[in-house]
């Protein structure tokens, strides 16, 4: 059994297999390519692109903590025009398959994003970002907000033809009401976790660790909260689901997939091994290889729960 | 930019908690330029998780060495490297100093373990440029001396050298060197790099510093590593952008 189809589908969106690189964990491609190969991974998601382009916020933004980081990147981006005319080109030659993740702070803003980012080919998914933990306007208030969720993804589905993700917070309860509402309203999947609030001080100077206070824990720390996120949403709600949180290597990505994921996103790891993404696409060969697997997505859900 | 398993060849501590290790990373070495840095995994576990990155002090055909001191349990875990374990290196990344400009006296300007780029730029300078360092610590204790020929030391408590900064020391000395046109090259710590970015403003002197952040990838994908942009319009990313920035360019 050599042919083992790895490929996954979400909305119209097939993927090539279901590994993806998250949002603000690749840049715009450029910097990571030097060390994976990403016409090979399922696909890439770009940093947060705004209309404006955003400073992003002073130092210090990043912090390590236990198995984990904490940033406060505060949405730093090159703005929508400047991604068009500088990022794009780059981007078309990677051969790779490219999500636009969009924040925004008006539902207006969303929907100018999308339109005139709808209009380029090489863009075959949107991921929208409704969970941003760390910039004043916008972000957390939409991701906390489920009549938020609702509008914004209704009037983005208007606005786009092609596949289209909804970024789920997991700074909420119940984060199973807003993928329900997010299916409801038109998306063709959501993507689970982005980070968890945290803070971190200093025990001499009693100062925050980073300069915004709190900021948006990442990495292995979380990925028991990721995993029962995932599995809430999968127990609760018929929509695929895209898991991230802390995974690091195959094993991680198969307990995503098991609880409920179609597919998985790497973030935080990118920054310690960037070519883990194709390590891990390998490992999920293999895993199948040994597990006669055919096809990767039946392993989705395939919990034991007996 | 590279990711090489690199095998420790020795880990010595050269002066109160301070070490020298090298490695062999024949990639590294061979692309690596003065003022540029490594990002290194310093255990297989995710404890610490994040690479820690470090100048690169010296190369030696295949050999890569850089200069570090215990501040907390990654560069820990680091001392306690031994012959022949492997690391993981990723580098060399950043700017590296900018050596063609106009200049015939280089001036080393270091604070504690500031001094680790410049054994590589004084190769690299050498027969081309003159040069003069001075390098400051807080004690005698604390003193790095490498393979630095005759160099201007100032220590805190004056157990060796000036008693005082070391800018205080270049001040004194500055007037001998009127008849070159000199380069500053500052590397240490921040308050340092504020004050030399002062005095070369002052001097009207040529002035490139080294400046550090916290960091998670290094190589630009993260954007961890902010520092301001002179005209306030946003920021530098220290590890791409950086880390060597003229003094002029950047507000720390
Ligand atoms: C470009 C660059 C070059 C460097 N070169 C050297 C060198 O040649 N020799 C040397 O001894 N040290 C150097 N440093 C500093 C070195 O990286 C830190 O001392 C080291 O990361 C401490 O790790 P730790 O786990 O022991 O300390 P911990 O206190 O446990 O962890 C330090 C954590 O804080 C972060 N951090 C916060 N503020 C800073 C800051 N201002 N600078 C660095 N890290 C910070 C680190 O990224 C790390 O995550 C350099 C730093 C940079 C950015
Ligand atoms: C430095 C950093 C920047 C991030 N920026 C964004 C962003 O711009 N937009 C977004 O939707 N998520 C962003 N994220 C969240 C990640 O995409 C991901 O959801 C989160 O880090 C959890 O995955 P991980 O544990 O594998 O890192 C960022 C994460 C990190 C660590
Ligand atoms: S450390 Fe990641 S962008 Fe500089």
């Amino acid at each position: 059994m050599n042919n083992i189809d790895l490929s996954v589908s979400i909305g119209k969106l097939k993927l090539k297999n279901p590994v993806l690189l998250a949002s603000g964990t690749v840049g715009y491609g450029n910097e990571i390519s030097k060390f994976i190969d990403l016409s090979k991974i399922g696909a890439i998601v770009t940093k947060s692109i705004s209309l404006k382009p955003r400073k992003g916020n002073p130092p210090q933004r990043i912090v390590e903590t236990s198995s984990g980081m904490l940033n406060a990147i505060g949405l730093a981006n090159v703005g929508l025009e400047v991604f068009v005319k500088e990022k794009l080109p780059f981007l078309e030659e990677l051969k790779t398959t490219l999500i636009c993740n969009i924040a925004a702070s008006s539902i207006e803003e969303y929907v100018q994003c999308i339109r005139i980012l709808s209009e380029h080919e090489i863009i075959k998914a949107f991921e929208i970002n409704v969970s941003c933990p760390n910039v004043k306007d916008g972000g957390l208030i939409f991701g906390n907000n489920i009549e938020a969720v609702k509008k914004i993804t209704s009037e983005v589905r208007k606005a786009t033809e092609k596949t289209l993700l909804i970024k789920l917070s997991p700074n909420t309860a119940d984060i199973w009401k807003f993928a329900e509402a997010a299916k409801n309203e038109g998306a063709d999947a959501v993507s689970a976790i982005n980070t968890l609030v945290g803070a971190a001080f200093d025990i001499k100077t009693k100062k925050p660790k980073i300069k915004n206070i709190t900021g948006g824990l990442s990495g292995p720390a979380i990925k028991p909260v990721a995993l029962a996120k995932v599995f809430e949403i999968h127990r609760n709600v018929d929509i695929p689901i895209i898991g991230i949180g802390g995974i690091s290597n195959t094993e991680d990505a198969i307990e995503f997939l098991i609880a409920g994921a179609s597919a998985v996103q790497l973030g935080t790891i990118n920054f310690i091994n960037p070519n883990a993404g194709i390590e891990i696409i390998e490992g999920l060969k293999n895993y199948c290889l040994q597990n006669n697997v055919n096809n990767i997505s039946k392993l989705t859900g395939s919990y034991n729960l007996s | 930019m590279i990711i090489e398993n690199s095998k420790v060849i020795s880990n010595i501590e050269i002066a109160n908690n301070i070490f020298l290790l090298t490695v062999r990373s024949p990639q590294i070495a061979s692309h690596g330029k003065a003022g540029q840095f490594c990002n290194i995994k310093v255990s297989n576990s995710n404890y610490p998780l994040l690479r820690r990155p470090f100048s690169i002090c010296d190369i030696n055909n295949d050999e890569v060495s850089f200069l570090f001191n215990i501040v907390g349990e990654g560069t820990k875990i680091l001392s306690g490297k031994k012959e022949n374990d492997v690391i993981n290196i990723l580098g060399p990344l950043g700017n590296g100093f900018l050596l063609n400009d106009d200049f015939d006296l280089a001036v080393f300007v270091a604070g504690g373990l500031g001094i680790a780029p410049f054994p590589l730029l004084q190769k690299e300078l050498k027969n081309k440029k003159q040069i003069e360092r001075f390098f400051g610590a807080r004690t005698a204790a604390e003193i790095i001396t490498l393979d630095f020929e005759e160099s201007h030391w100032a220590t805190d408590d004056g157990s060796l050298g000036r008693r005082g900064t070391v800018l205080d020391l270049l001040d004194s000395e500055i007037n001998n060197f009127t008849n070159y046109k000199l380069k500053i090259f500052g590397c240490g710590p921040t308050p340092m790099l504020k004050a030399l970015q002062k005095y070369s403003e002052e001097k009207k002197i040529k002035c490139e510093i080294s400046v550090e952040s916290a960091m998670a990838c290094g190589f630009g994908i993260c954007q961890g590593c902010p520092v301001e942009k002179n005209d306030k319009s946003g920021f530098y990313l220290i590890c791409k952008d950086g880390p060597v920035f003229n003094s002029s360019d950047v507000i720390l």
